[in-house]
C-alpha cells in the first residue's frame, strides 16, 4: 500500500502516474472501439492503420527538424496518416472487393517504409524503438488531456449512433436498405479506431498496440452476449492489462509495452484454453 | 397515378465483369401475388434480386418498385437475406437483430417504445414471441430465417422479398415458414428467390423463371416440358408431395 501511495507522491515517478492515467482513461476507447474491430473482424485493417501511422511520426519529425515547424510534433502526424490510411483501407475494402488483403497489406508495409525514410533523410538521431514498440518516459500531460478529449468524442459518438452502428456492424447490407449510410458510418468506424489506435501508441508501440485493442475484446466476447456488456467487459480488461503491465514492468524493470502484451495475450490464451477444457469435459 | 403492379421490369439487361447475367428482361409482378423465382445457379436470381433492392443497377432498361425508383421504394420494401451471410457469433440479442427493420424512421436511429411493440409484435407473427432477449447465434436455422422476416415485417412492407428461405432448414421448419408467409401474403406481395421448384409450385401463386432470359408462368404451367427449357438439359422428374392438395400435382 506505501509503493503504492508512494507512486502517487513521489516526484520522480511522475513518468508512471502519467503512463497509468493514460492506460486507464485510453481504455475507454479501446474497449468501446476494440468491440467492433472484433465483431466487424476488422483487426486486419486496423494493424494496417496503425502501422502506416509510423509514416505520419516519420513525417512529423521530418517537418519539426529538417524544416523547422516547431509545433508539429510526431503524435500529429501519426493522427493525419492513420486518419488518411483510416479512409483508404475503408474505400478500398468497400469497393476493390477482390484485391482487398493485397492493397492492405501494401498501405500496411508502405507506411512503415516511409516513416523510416523520412526519419533517414532528417538531422540527428532518433530512437525509433520507442516509436515502434512504447516508451512511457514520453508521456506528457498534454498526453492525457488528448486521451480525455478523445474519449469523450468516442464515447458520444458510438452512443448518439449507437443502433446504427451496430447494424451496420452486423448486417451492412441489410443497414443500407433501411435507409442508413452503410459506408459512411464504416468509414466513421475506421477513422475512430485509427484515432483511437494513436492514443496508445506511446504507451506500446505501434507494432503491439492491435493486440490491446483486439484482445481485451476478443477476450469479453467470450463472456458476453450483448454489444453493450462486452464494451463494458472489454474496457475492464483492458485497465487490468494496461495497470497490471505497467505494475510488473515497473518492479521487475522491464519495457512496459511488451509486458501489457504478454499479459493479455496469457490471459487470451488461458480463457480459450479454459473454455476448451471444458466443452471437451461436457461432450465427455 | 396508382399501379397495380408490385415491380416492372422493361428490357433490362445486366453484365457482371465475368459475362451477361440478365438479357432482355421483361418482367410484370401484380400487387398481392406470391411468386418464386427459380432457376440454376448463376442464372442470375439473386440479380434479379439485388436490382429489385436497387442494390445493383441495370445496364439498359428500367426497374420499377411500387410505382417508383427501387432507390425510392426501399423503405417500403422488406427484405431477408440468407442467414448463412451473416456472422453467428455477433453478440446480438434477437430483439437487437428484429428492430434493425425500424432504422429507417429517424437521424439517430434510437428505437422508441412504438418501434420496440412492432418489433415483439413481429416476433410473436413468426411465432417467436418468446424469443425476444435470447442470443441471436442460440437459434437454429430455421429460427434464424424466421427472426430475419420478423426484421423484415416490423417496417411494415408493402413487397417481401426472402433469399432462399428454405436453404439451410429442415423440412418442418419449412413447412411453419410456408404456412407462416402464405398468411402474410393476404396482406402484401411476396416473392421468393428458391432452387426447390417441387416444393414451391405447392404455396406460391407464379413462377419466375431465370436463365438469362426471363420467363414468368401461373404454378399450374410447371411440368417437365418447362422445366426442361428452364434449366436447358434432360431431367429425371422425381414426384415429392410434401402434402396432400385437391388441385393435384401437374408433374409428369
Amino acid at each position: 500500500m506505501n509503493d503504492v501511495l508512494n507512486l502517487f507522491a513521489n516526484p520522480d515517478l511522475v513518468f508512471l502516474r502519467n503512463a497509468l492515467l493514460v492506460g486507464v482513461l485510453a481504455s475507454v476507447s479501446f474497449g468501446v472501439i476494440g468491440t467492433y474491430v472484433v465483431t466487424r473482424r476488422i483487426s486486419y485493417l486496423a494493424g494496417a492503420i496503425s502501422h502506416s501511422a509510423f509514416g505520419g511520426i516519420g513525417a512529423a519529425l521530418y517537418m519539426n527538424k529538417a524544416l523547422g515547424f516547431s509545433s508539429v510534433q510526431p503524435i500529429h502526424g501519426a493522427i493525419v496518416s492513420a486518419l488518411g490510411a483510416a479512409v483508404i483501407t475503408g474505400l478500398v475494402s468497400l469497393y476493390a472487393k477482390e484485391r482487398e488483403d493485397t492493397v492492405i497489406g501494401a498501405i500496411w508495409a508502405v507506411g512503415m517504409a516511409a516513416g523510416l525514410l523520412f526519419i533517414d533523410i532528417t538531422p540527428g538521431y532518433f530512437e525509433i524503438s520507442s516509436f515502434l514498440f512504447g516508451d512511457i518516459l514520453l508521456i506528457s500531460s498534454q498526453d492525457i488531456a488528448m486521451v480525455v478529449i478523445l474519449d469523450l468524442v468516442i464515447l458520444l459518438i458510438t452512443s448518439l449512433f449507437f443502433n446504427k452502428l451496430l447494424a451496420v456492424c452486423f448486417d451492412q447490407e441489410y443497414a443500407g436498405l433501411r435507409g442508413v449510410n452503410s459506408s459512411g458510418f464504416y468509414i466513421l468506424l475506421l477513422c475512430l479506431t485509427a484515432l483511437t489506435i494513436v492514443l496508445l501508441v506511446r504507451i506500446v508501440g505501434i507494432v503491439m498496440v492491435i493486440a490491446l485493442l483486439t484482445l481485451p475484446s476478443a477476450i469479453a466476447g467470450k463472456f458476453t452476449s450483448s454489444m453493450g456488456t462486452m464494451m463494458l467487459v472489454s474496457i475492464l480488461f483492458c485497465m487490468f492489462f494496461n495497470v497490471a503491465g505497467l505494475g510488473v514492468s515497473y518492479y521487475a524493470g522491464v519495457s512496459s509495452g511488451p509486458t501489457i502484451i504478454v499479459i493479455a495475450g496469457l490471459t487470451y490464451l488461458t480463457v480459450i484454453s479454459i473454455q476448451r477444457i471444458k466443452t471437451l469435459v461436457q461432450n465427455g | 397515378m396508382k399501379s397495380d403492379n408490385a415491380i416492372v421490369l422493361r428490357d433490362v439487361s445486366f453484365t457482371y465483369n465475368r459475362g451477361p447475367v440478365l438479357h432482355g428482361v421483361n418482367l410484370c409482378i401484380k400487387k398481392g401475388d406470391f411468386a418464386a423465382i427459380v432457376g440454376p445457379n448463376g442464372g442470375g436470381k439473386t440479380t434479379l434480386l439485388k436490382l429489385f433492392l436497387g442494390l445493383l443497377k441495370p445496364d439498359t432498361g428500367t426497374v420499377e418498385v411500387l410505382g417508383t425508383s427501387p432507390g425510392k421504394s426501399r423503405l417500403k420494401v422488406g427484405y431477408m437475406p440468407q442467414h448463412a451471410t451473416l456472422d453467428m457469433h455477433f453478440p446480438v440479442t434477437v430483439m437487437d437483430v428484429v428492430l434493425m427493420g425500424r432504422l429507417g424512421s429517424n437521424f439517430w436511429g434510437w428505437y422508441s417504445s412504438d418501434d420496440r411493440k412492432r418489433a415483439e409484435k413481429a416476433l410473436k407473427e413468426v411465432n417467436l414471441g418468446e424469443y425476444t432477449r435470447n442470443h441471436f447465434s442460440q437459434l437454429s436455422g430455421g429460427q434464424k430465417q424466421r427472426v430475419l422476416i420478423a426484421r423484415a415485417l416490423c417496417s411494415d412492407p408493402e413487397l417481401l422479398l426472402l433469399d432462399e428461405p428454405t436453404s439451410n432448414i429442415d423440412e418442418e421448419s419449412e413447412q411453419a415458414l410456408f404456412s407462416i408467409l402464405k398468411e402474410l401474403n393476404t396482406r402484401m406481395t411476396i416473392l421468393i428467390v428458391s432452387h426447390d421448384i417441387g416444393f414451391t409450385s405447392q404455396v406460391v401463386k407464379s413462377v419466375i423463371c431465370v436463365n438469362r432470359r426471363v420467363n414468368i408462368h401461373p404454378t399450374s404451367a410447371v411440368n417437365g416440358a418447362l422445366i426442361k427449357d428452364i434449366y436447358g438439359g434432360d431431367f429425371k422428374m422425381i414426384r415429392h408431395d410434401h402434402r396432400c392438395s385437391e388441385g393435384g400435382h401437374f408433374h409428369e
